[in-house]
């Protein structure tokens, strides 16, 4: 920490944005992440919101929180606990009270702290004036009355100047940390472009909010966060969701197919649906299905017909999808399913984020039904693990799941733009038209896949299904002998893919004391805690895996050296047991999470340690 | 230079898997008509695509010498709506039965024809589960008794017909397997018509249903037993053709030429292309004994198909784009430059 002309620079700091899920956190919290952004910063951040549109306004249920986290350095996590927490109502404080630093800084909405929000919340008292928050930085602001005050002469209605006050919020928040206003003024006028006067109100209260807080004096100085030392080039702030989104677009693109996505809404991977439904202009077919059944078959029939077919759901809806996925196994024709998974079983928590669909991935249909299986690990690399899937799919002719999670989907980071130049060509495999007597079912040596012929072309008219095929013909067979050479030809296809993918790396010292094992969204923590305990001289290394079926061929090697393993995921030790199941003569620890939140580093480190002492 | 072709046969439409339904099953006379109507159609070979469900009546693609798939139970619509979006230009068929269709599949039935995506579908209707060896199905008369309900069923039956007309269909036809120049012309109205053309087929099943269909479909109680609907044409029948339908009140009614001083003149003349179906649905629901069986194209109504909608919308986008790349895209909004 040190200061200059009387602000204080940090090198990282954790915001937290709560209130009621009417009181725009997120979108508050989504402009401060995109003015930090421009401004160089690297960032993490983890929305968390509850899964009814409106819970029971001011309760805790109802609370709708948005943490970010910035900094100049390196930044993998949204961060284990806040710095600065800012609580719209007593509810969203609450909500908080073991999200926030000791001794950080509170800014609430004292206005909200009447008896009645306090009995909402739960609360008997006022938190606020017992002992609750001792030792806490309170700053109290009238941020509703301030707003209200701010926009008395402004024409709008109750409603809409009440409406405004998460920019007041944000206003101080600017002030507090030191950001331009112009990235959220850009992105109100943008936003309500038919309404300049709501554009005008929301503007002035944000200053207003700005200027509040430079007054009050109740902040004993400002701070900066400076931008992060990155490698060089072009970056945008982008959603996990967003990214999967054009990972698939520029996919289709050097794959020279056109994209066709059929789904059917599910949180938390609706907004890859909206995202390329906004793409028409790209040729993106988008088909809203009647159910998840109909949008995987959808994108089946347009796969066969030529495109490249893909769907997106999270867990419920690729239980729904298992039977079709099925028949593209069988089929061998290319598909990508994404799972943006949730917490579950069943509805189970449809906000939070959780790593509890592998099993499902790998082994949720009838008969023997191997897919690729592959994950993604920050919101950024959604659109490589997209573009990589997409890939595989086209390339080995084979069904491919993509895992990514609730965390992952609805979190931002900074991204090191790519172009499309240098990315891979990928060549799906199709007949070129001059073969005689099309086999659709022969295979070609190295991958072990066969080859398409589309509807349109001349001459290759053939039949496809879901009934055992004749090995090379692909007609109907009911032969023993042939339905066993089938299983293995389609399990063989699979693990050679193993051939077409890079090794999986380690990040530290090979002969580790204690190699950590992890596998998708959990990288950021993961990567987070081991790189500090590296510091701190632990022998401590890191593995991450994103190939999960198959898993890179390197991937014994890597466990062989290690002296302890314990490998980490967000459920009850699924990728263990996969794994188990493969190294029957590797031991593995295991440390599972199972609260639809992220791990903390916190606990990892503890956890890590005592392996360590062991 | 055009390629000149000799025309396509049926003979051409014959693939080389052994034909496997039961010997007497009425899908041979619909498989045998279907060949005999493409070839009447423009379309070339290679741009036809059959599309099966589950149950006997999807096994149809195996026995077509075309693109074909046999896919899951009760998903075809899907399966032809994503083949459909992807290549506008191919011709599509969805053969399915009255389990699948209207039971495991009635969602993406009624979805498929409420977009009114431009596809084909025939309904092969013998009122019970074949391939599973003689459930009841959802058109099953209430009171048969079958294997799953031996002491007679207590559901009541779903009408392909009402249904269709209900998601707001734009055509519906009727036909017996027993009747194949009627299905090769119908065959033909319905890949002609721009839109989802349902066609219900009476049809037999020998072993779990034999002659469901028996009182409307029989040689000699043909004539009094359907009323062979044509556009534009008075809606008569009857052995003596002597019988015919006029509209008393908001009640169809049948009548006889020369009874009671009715004409020819005063009977209904069928019009299928009105937008409006409430005629259409009356006829659709007409039964034994009270009313003929109306058989013919019973609804042809012009309205924006679905993958019409979809291209157009495309086209639009493509020619009002800000960006023509995933390139361009990428670098859009709000970015920034880190230097070294």
């Amino acid at each position: 920490m040190s200061k200059q002309n009387g602000t204080i620079e940090l090198e990282q700091v954790v915001v937290k944005f709560a209130g009621d899920s009417g009181d725009g956190m997120q979108l508050t919290g989504t402009q401060f992440t995109d003015t930090s952004a421009l401004l160089g910063n690297d960032l993490a951040t983890f929305p968390d919101f509850p899964a009814e549109i409106r819970a029971p306004q001011g309760t805790v249920p109802g609370v709708s929180g948005f943490q970010v986290h910035i900094g100049n350095t390196e930044i993998n996590t949204p961060g284990d606990i806040a710095d600065v927490l800012v609580a719209m109502n007593p509810a969203a404080l609450k909500a908080n009270k073991n999200s926030i630093k000791k001794g950080g800084t509170i800014i609430v909405n004292i206005d909200s702290f009447e008896k009645r929000d306090l009995e909402k919340a739960g609360y008997e008292t006022s938190p606020l004036e017992d002992n609750s928050f001792e030792g806490f930085n309170i700053i109290e602001s009238p941020i509703t009355s301030l707003t209200r005050e701010s926009l008395k002469d402004s024409g709008l209605d109750g409603k809409s100047i009440v409406r405004s006050k998460n920019m007041f919020a944000l206003g101080i928040v600017y002030w507090l940390f030191n950001r331009p206003m112009e990235s959220t003024e850009n992105f109100l006028k943008k936003k309500f472009k038919s309404k300049p006067d709501i554009v005008n109100a929301n503007i002035k209260v944000l200053h207003d909010g700005y200027n509040y807080a430079e007054t009050i004096q109740a902040f004993s100085s400002s701070y900066t966060v400076l931008p992060a030392k990155v490698p060089p080039g072009t970056y945008r702030n982008i959603m996990g969701n967003q990214a999967t989104a054009w990972g698939f677009m520029a996919a289709a693109e050097k794959a020279n197919l056109e994209l066709f996505l059929g789904s059917y809404p599910i949180t938390p991977a609706s907004d890859i649906l909206h995202e390329l439904s906004k793409h028409k202009n790209l040729g993106i077919k988008t088909f809203q299905a009647e159910d998840e059944i109909a949008a995987i078959c959808s994108a089946m029939g347009a796969s066969f017909a030529g495109a490249l077919g893909i769907t997106t759901t999270s867990g419920p809806g690729l239980a729904l999808k298992g039977e079709a996925l099925g028949l593209a196994v069988v089929t061998e024709i290319p598909l990508v399913v994404v799972n943006v998974q949730r917490g579950g079983p069943s509805t189970g928590l449809p906000t939070k984020t959780e790593q509890s669909d592998l099993m499902q991935a790998l082994y949720g249909r009838n008969g023997e039904s191997p897919a690729i299986i592959v994950a993604a690990s920050t919101p950024a690399n959604c659109f490589n693990w997209a573009f990589e899937a997409s890939r595989l799919a086209l390339e080995h002719s084979t069904p491919v799941v993509l895992l990514t999670d609730g965390y992952l989907g609805n979190g931002a980071e900074p991204w090191k733009m790519t172009t499309l130049k240098e990315l891979p060509d990928i060549k799906p495999l199709r007949i070129d038209g001059t073969e005689k007597d099309y086999l659709p079912y022969a295979r070609e040596e190295d991958t072990g896949a066969r080859k398409l012929a589309i509807p349109g072309t001349k001459e290759f008219e053939h039949r496809i299904g879901g009934l055992e095929k004749e090995n090379l013909t692909g007609n109907v067979s009911y032969d023993p002998e042939n339905h066993e050479l089938m299983c293995r030809l389609r399990a063989e296809k699979v693990e050679k893919v193993a051939n077409f993918i890079p090794e999986q790396e380690i990040i530290g010292d090979a002969n580790t004391d204690l190699l950590v094992v992890g596998w998708g969204g959990t990288y950021g923590h993961l990567y987070s805690t081991v790189s500090k305990m590296t510091q701190e001289s632990k022998n401590i290394a890191l593995t991450q895996f994103n190939y999960i079926n198959p898993l890179p061929k390197n991937t014994i090697d890597i466990f062989r050296q290690a002296k302890k393993i314990v490998v980490c995921e967000l459920n009850r030790g699924q990728f263990v047991d996969y794994l188990r199941a493969q190294f029957p003569d590797i031991k593995f620890n295991q440390y599972n999470k199972t609260q639809g939140l992220p791990f903390t580093t916190i606990e990892l480190a503890q956890h890590f340690d005592n392996l360590l002492n062991k | 230079m055009e390629e000149t072709v000799a025309p396509l046969t049926h003979k051409d439409f014959t693939s080389d898997q052994d034909v496997r339904w039961c010997p007497g099953c009425g899908d041979y006379a619909i498989l045998s008509s279907m060949k005999k109507a493409l070839p009447q159609l423009e379309h070339k070979k290679e741009d036809y695509v059959f599309v099966g469900g589950i149950g006997c009546a999807a096994r149809f693609p195996y026995y077509m010498n075309t693109y074909g798939f046999h896919t899951i139970h009760g998903r075809a619509p899907a399966f032809a709506t994503g083949i459909k979006l992807a290549n506008p230009k191919l011709s599509v068929w969805e053969i399915t039965g009255d389990g699948d269709a209207l039971a495991i599949g009635g969602n993406h039935f009624i979805h498929a024809i409420r977009r009114n995506i431009d596809i084909n579908i025939l309904l092969f209707n013998n009122e019970i589960y074949g391939l599973t060896k003689g459930q009841f199905s959802p058109t099953s008369k209430k009171g048969i008794k079958t294997k799953s309900n031996p002491h007679g069923i207590t559901d009541k039956p779903f009408h392909p017909g009402k249904l269709t007309l209900g998601s707001n269909g734009t055509f519906f036809a009727r036909v017996s397997d027993t009747d194949p120049k009627m299905m090769q012309s119908i065959f033909v109205m319905a890949d002609q018509h721009r839109g989802t053309s349902m066609i219900e087929i009476l049809q037999n099943c020998v072993i779990f249903n034999d002659k469901c269909h028996g009182d409307v479909t029989g040689k000699d109680v043909k004539q009094d037993a359907q009323l062979h609907l044509e556009h534009g044409k008075p809606m008569i029948f009857g052995k003596e053709s002597n019988k015919g339908i006029i509209l008393n009140g908001l009640k169809l009614e049948v009548v006889t030429i020369g009874e009671n001083g009715t004409t020819e003149n005063d009977l209904l003349v069928h019009d299928a292309h009105t937008e409006d179906s409430t005629l259409h649905n009356m006829l659709t629901t007409m039964s034994l004994p009270e009313f003929p069986v109306a058989v013919g194209v019973i609804r042809q109504a012009k309205d924006m198909t679905y993958d019409d909608g979809v291209i157009a919308q495309l086209e639009y986008e493509k020619e009002n784009a800000k960006f023509h790349s995933v390139d361009e895209l990428l670098t859009s909004g709000d970015t920034w430059e880190v230097k070294e």
